[in-house]
């Protein structure tokens, strides 16, 4: 039979999922809570791009892009953003092993290394970012 | 059977079609004993108390996938979980959420075994050497690398975890793509690319949101959330392949 097919039955009784569904189980809020802060990665991405704009219509439009940042009620909502992008970044890098098999020496790497070794060129990324802007280059 | 002075209470969500119009839960006081499993409970309430009441169960003992249901909330094997782990209750049993209930605790299964048989969980050849060529022999790791997801006993317990299947009835699902991965990975297996057609389109691998609590609730350790990952990594791979080396063989 047809998969999608189904043939109407009057004495089944089907329950309809509620919208907040995710709220009776700590597992579904935090699966919630990690793809909402999907959100905060895209911000990231476009206050990014908002500054190469900037950059790009002189040092006036730029100091005042950097005015705009300091400002407190500003500073206070990257505090938020921030807070997102670490918890979907921890909580994505940790789920990194589900989908990735990695194999040295014909032996599947623990699940721990795969983590660890995200971590690692995370940290590793973050540091070349920090050394380029401190001057490195 | 010996009685035990101690009860506990098993709150059991009842769903008779011809006189109920909405489910209803009804109490039942059953003997708190250290050996008993939740279904021992529904036993006793079906052989002493109501014999009404409807659920499927079979071997007792974890095997043959029957008996799972909604147990305080959370996909279990019925026949797995002891009473007197959710002492001092009451235990509230439902049929696993996201199915069609039929009576009492039974839903209705065609559509997750339409789903299983469309995903042609079995050895497929497309080429089969002489007889005389001998059995095909795996190795070790070649074993390894599918057992875990051969380990699946079809209870469902991961499609009633699972929030895209109650909200997207189309959604393949955990189990059965699984499955598929089972024989995917088996290196006797050369029917993965008719397995593509099920699995790559949006309601199989592509629907999955990775909410992981299909692997959480396994009673097998079969992890359904780690197989869908590792193929939408591989059919990504396959498809940048395909773009950016059109002449290569897929």
């Amino acid at each position: 039979m047809n998969p999608a097919y189904r043939p109407y039955h009057p004495k089944w009784h089907r329950d309809r999922m509620p919208i907040f569904w995710w709220l009776g189980q700590a597992a579904y809020v935090k699966f919630i809570v990690r793809e909402l802060t999907s959100l905060a990665v895209g911000y990231a991405a476009l206050l990014l791009l908002a500054e190469v704009w900037a950059l790009d219509r002189g040092a006036a439009a730029h100091a005042r892009f950097l005015r705009f940042l300091a400002a407190p009620p500003v500073v206070a909502f990257h505090v938020v953003v921030c807070a997102a992008l670490l918890f979907h970044t921890v909580t994505w890098l940790n789920l990194a092993p589900k989908a990735l098999v990695v194999r040295l020496g014909g032996k599947r790497l623990p699940d721990g290394a795969v983590v660890a070794g995200h971590y690692l060129l995370w940290l590793l990324a973050s540091g070349v970012i920090v050394w380029w802007l401190r001057g490195g280059l | 059977m010996p009685e035990t002075a101690e009860t506990i209470r098993l709150e059991v969500l009842r769903y008779r079609p011809e006189e109920d119009s909405e489910p209803v839960w009804q109490g039942y006081d059953v003997p708190l004993r250290s050996d008993w499993m939740v279904l021992d409970g529904l036993n006793y309430i079906k052989d002493t108390l109501d014999g009404s009441l409807s659920y499927r169960w079979a071997c007792r003992m974890g095997v043959c996938g029957s008996c799972g249901m909604m147990v305080n909330g959370t996909p279990t094997l019925t026949c797995a979980s002891y009473l007197s782990a959710l002492a001092p209750g009451p235990i509230r049993v439902e049929p696993l959420r996201g199915f069609p209930i039929v009576r009492d605790l039974v839903i209705d299964l065609h559509d997750f075994l339409d789903k299983l048989k469309s995903v042609k969980p079995w050895l497929l050849r497309t080429e089969e050497p002489p007889l005389a060529a001998g059995e095909h022999l795996q190795t070790p790791e070649q074993l390894a690398e599918y057992k875990p997801y051969s380990m699946c006993i079809n209870c469902m317990l991961c499609y009633a975890a699972c929030p895209i299947y109650a909200l997207e009835p189309g959604f393949v699902g955990p189990a059965a793509i699984a499955l598929a991965q089972r024989y995917n990975l088996d290196s006797r297996d050369q029917g993965a690319a008719e397995r593509l057609d099920v699995l790559s389109q949006h309601e199989g691998i592509w629907a999955c949101t990775f909410v992981g609590e299909c692997s959480a609730v396994c009673p097998k350790g079969v992890d359904p959330a780690g197989a869908i990952q590792r193929y939408k990594v591989g059919a990504t791979a396959d498809w940048w392949r395909s773009v950016l080396m059109p002449w290569g063989a897929r």
